[in-house]
């Protein structure tokens, strides 16, 4: 992991005292609102439907033990006793007081934590594979390469304003876990036949109102002009971005507009009076960061432990969560475990402070003292030994983290929807709960195989309902929660957005639309194939004749 | 308008008289003193102003490329924040400096306040005119919100990891 030097806390240090000022001169007065919110959001301050909200960021996902039992402690000093995952691998504490968050920023300092453009118009937190570092498909290990990112972002001087936020994620393994086609830069990390690194550069891709696939706009960049290439892209983002229309000011819409051509085209310009300057990395810098990501001390172990494989044969509910829920590491004997955060009847994403302290004595334990967050909202162990799994296991069960669920319907991701977030139209945790309530049986749900279902409680898509392959988007008709359901949308190398199927449907429709969502697909299925793939064989008419069978026809424009 | 500014981290009376377009568009130049004017201005009467004491002031969505004589040309630039969320005033002061070697006087205009003096500096400006109704004093302090960073900027061009020392 990456840890801080003299040179981070203090930027970090100065940023809680600029923000203590902040808040001071807000409540004396001496800043309006409109001056202070977009000083507070790019401090992850929102103020919510119900009280503020605060977002702490967590680089790429990765947590210490001890930042983790800060994360609880804060949970139980300044809020209700719990906390949200999101899907940008940030956490949000939903109840925090105004005057209070300037403490909670100098407590999260202490452990190398903040809220630093969490939110607002700038870059965004950088996210990455919840399994970098220990995937068995990884090509180059991300991280050094998103810290290098993390670094060049924070505070950049000439991009704090920009027309929109902004996101940037980085992935390096075959599979993409990092969505790196829905983010305003994605990156590939790739090694060519020489062996050599380098990265592929998409720009424009984002869910939202205007859901797009980024377009690849280099195809090879070599490693040293990462940040000066960056640079490009989003001095080009700044100067030519829409910024008459909130709507239209993300930077796929100004790469659409253009044309992705002449858009890499204005990039290269502008890339060539910036290119070698002194923001080009060295290689002693390269190295630097690479030091903060070598192996933990793993034990030379067999392949497969015989414990763990006779654990496996004796016990069926053992061998299902570890069929869902554990990962294949790159060093033998070792495992990736996911912690689902998604059991029934608890909100998606939430846990408690009690769980949060079980989680960090979990990774002291049994992961080198680390904890990972995905951007499917559940918590990672990554460095597990085989032997150990069993006993890893019943101590998740005992604190409500073993449902063994990952990739199935129930692993719902979903934002906070109208219960929490001002900006929501519609509810969202009550549509997943009741999902999840309905297909609560297991055996069934293993049946069904991988889905996944993603619910927004409004058009800003923080809950990817685009990329689900069941996508549910709370709309607003009349002062009413309606829910407009898309299908085949996917994420990862093939991403494709779903596509609206018809009219929506209220509240109470919800579990036996998906009902009939899974019988058509349960009654088209050959074998074992996935929902995804059935999907693309029968297409969407199937499936609406189901649901709107009897139903008057109506029409709705789409709002997707 | 307040009639003094910072330049240099010194709070000093301002000696230009800046020419903003009336509602229609109109423009009213006082017939003596150092004038700052809007750039399209200076552009459609460059003759006009000859011999003037002139310095030009870019709107955020003036591209600095199509000046058609050497920045330097100019003792002071300006560049107009009309609200301070936009920030496109930042790469324009950063591309005069770095691109354009421009070494006068570039001034932020606008909606500048205590809050935006830091990134205003590091992107090359070395003067800011603040909002009338904030204090001055009191926002001269923001300058060193922070005086430590990553990147590669205009007042300290080699980014951290070139002064960072090398550890093993």
């Amino acid at each position: 992991m990456y840890i801080y030097d003299d040179y981070d806390q203090k930027i970090v240090d100065q940023r809680v005292a600029q923000y203590r000022d902040q808040t001071r001169r807000y409540l004396a007065g001496e800043l309006t609102d409109d001056e202070f919110r977009p000083l507070r959001l790019q401090n992850g301050l929102y103020i919510q439907r119900l009280a503020p909200m605060l977002r702490v960021a967590i680089p790429y996902g990765h947590l210490r033990s001890a930042q983790v039992r800060k994360l609880a402690e804060l949970a139980r000093k300044y809020d209700k006793g719990y906390v949200h995952f999101t899907t940008r691998q940030n956490v949000q504490y939903n109840w925090p007081a105004l005057e209070n968050v300037p403490e909670m920023l100098a407590e999260l300092a202490t452990v190398q934590m903040h809220g630093i453009q969490t939110s607002g118009a700038c870059i965004r937190n950088t996210t990455s594979d919840q399994f970098a570092g220990v995937a068995h498909d990884e090509i180059v290990d991300p991280r050094p390469w998103c810290e290098i990112i993390r670094q060049w972002s924070t505070f950049h001087p000439e991009f704090a304003h920009l027309p929109r936020k902004f996101k940037i994620a980085v992935n390096g393994a075959a599979e993409d876990r990092a969505a790196v086609l829905v983010h305003d830069i994605g990156i590939n990390v790739k090694l060519n036949a020489a062996g050599e690194v380098g990265f592929e550069i998409y720009v424009g891709g984002g869910l939202g109102r205007t859901p797009m696939i980024g377009d690849l706009i280099k195809p090879w960049l070599e490693p040293k002009h990462l940040l000066t290439y960056l640079n490009a892209v989003l001095r080009v983002y700044n100067r030519y971005g829409r910024r008459d229309n909130k709507y239209k000011a993300r930077i796929k819409i100004l790469v659409k507009a253009m044309t992705p051509e002449a858009f890499a085209a204005k990039v290269e310009q502008e890339w060539a009076f910036e290119k070698d300057g002194p923001q080009t990395l060295t290689d002693a810098e390269i190295a630097r960061n690479h030091r903060f990501f070598t192996a933990p001390a793993y034990e030379t172990l067999p392949a497969d432990d015989a414990e763990f494989v006779a654990a496996k044969a004796a016990n069926p509910a053992f061998a299902r969560w570890v069929e869902r829920n554990v990962f294949a590491h790159k060093v033998p004997g070792y495992a990736a475990v996911t912690l689902s955060l998604k059991k029934t009847g608890v909100p998606p994403g939430d846990a408690t402070d009690a769980q949060l302290d079980d989680v960090a004595n979990l990774a002291d334990r049994f992961s080198f003292g680390e904890v990972r967050v995905s951007h499917g909202q559940n918590l990672i162990l990554a460095d597990v030994k085989q032997s150990q799994l069993f006993a890893l296991w019943e101590e998740a069960k005992r604190i409500g983290f073993a449902t063994p669920n990952i990739g199935l319907l129930t692993d719902v991701i979903c934002c906070p929807g109208g219960d929490f977030c001002a900006l929501a139209n519609a509810k969202s945790i009550p549509v997943a709960q009741a999902i999840q309530e309905r297909f609560d049986n297991l055996d069934y749900l293993f049946d069904l195989g991988e889905i996944d279902v993603n619910m927004s409680g409004c058009i800003n898509a923080c809950g990817h309902h685009h990329v689900g392959n069941i996508g549910v988007l709370g709309v607003d008709k009349n002062n009413a929660e309606y829910y407009q359901i898309t299908l085949g949308g996917r994420q990862g190398a093939d991403a494709k957005i779903g596509k609206v199927i018809g009219p929506s449907f209220a509240q109470e429709e919800m579990p036996d639309v998906m009902s009939k969502i899974i019988d058509v697909f349960v009654a088209n299925r050959e074998g074992e194939e996935r929902f995804i793939d059935v999907f693309d064989r029968i297409g969407a008419e199937p499936f609406k004749a189901k649901v709107y069978e009897g139903k008057p026809i109506r029409k709705e424009k789409a709002d997707v | 308008m307040s009639n003094q500014l910072i330049i240099n981290r010194d709070i000093v009376d301002n000696r230009w008289t800046r020419v903003v377009p009336d509602a229609e568009g109109g423009v009213s130049v006082p017939s003596e003193g150092a004038i700052l004017v809007p750039y399209q201005y200076w552009l459609g009467h460059r003759d006009e102003l000859a011999g003037r004491e002139v310095a030009i002031c870019f709107a955020p969505d003036d591209e600095p490329e199509s000046l058609p004589v050497d920045a330097n040309t100019f003792a002071m630039i300006a560049c107009d924040f009309p609200v301070f969320t936009d920030g496109r005033g930042f790469s324009i002061g950063r591309l005069l400096r770095v691109r354009y070697g421009f070494t006068g006087e570039l001034r932020a205009v606008g909606d500048v306040f205590k809050d935006t003096l830091n990134y205003l500096a590091r992107c090359g400006f070395t003067a800011f005119e603040v909002r009338a109704d904030k204090d001055i004093n009191e926002a001269i302090k923001g300058i060193d919100d922070f005086t430590e960073f990553y990147q590669s900027s205009v007042d300290v061009p080699n980014p951290l990891f070139l002064r960072r020392p090398v550890t093993a």
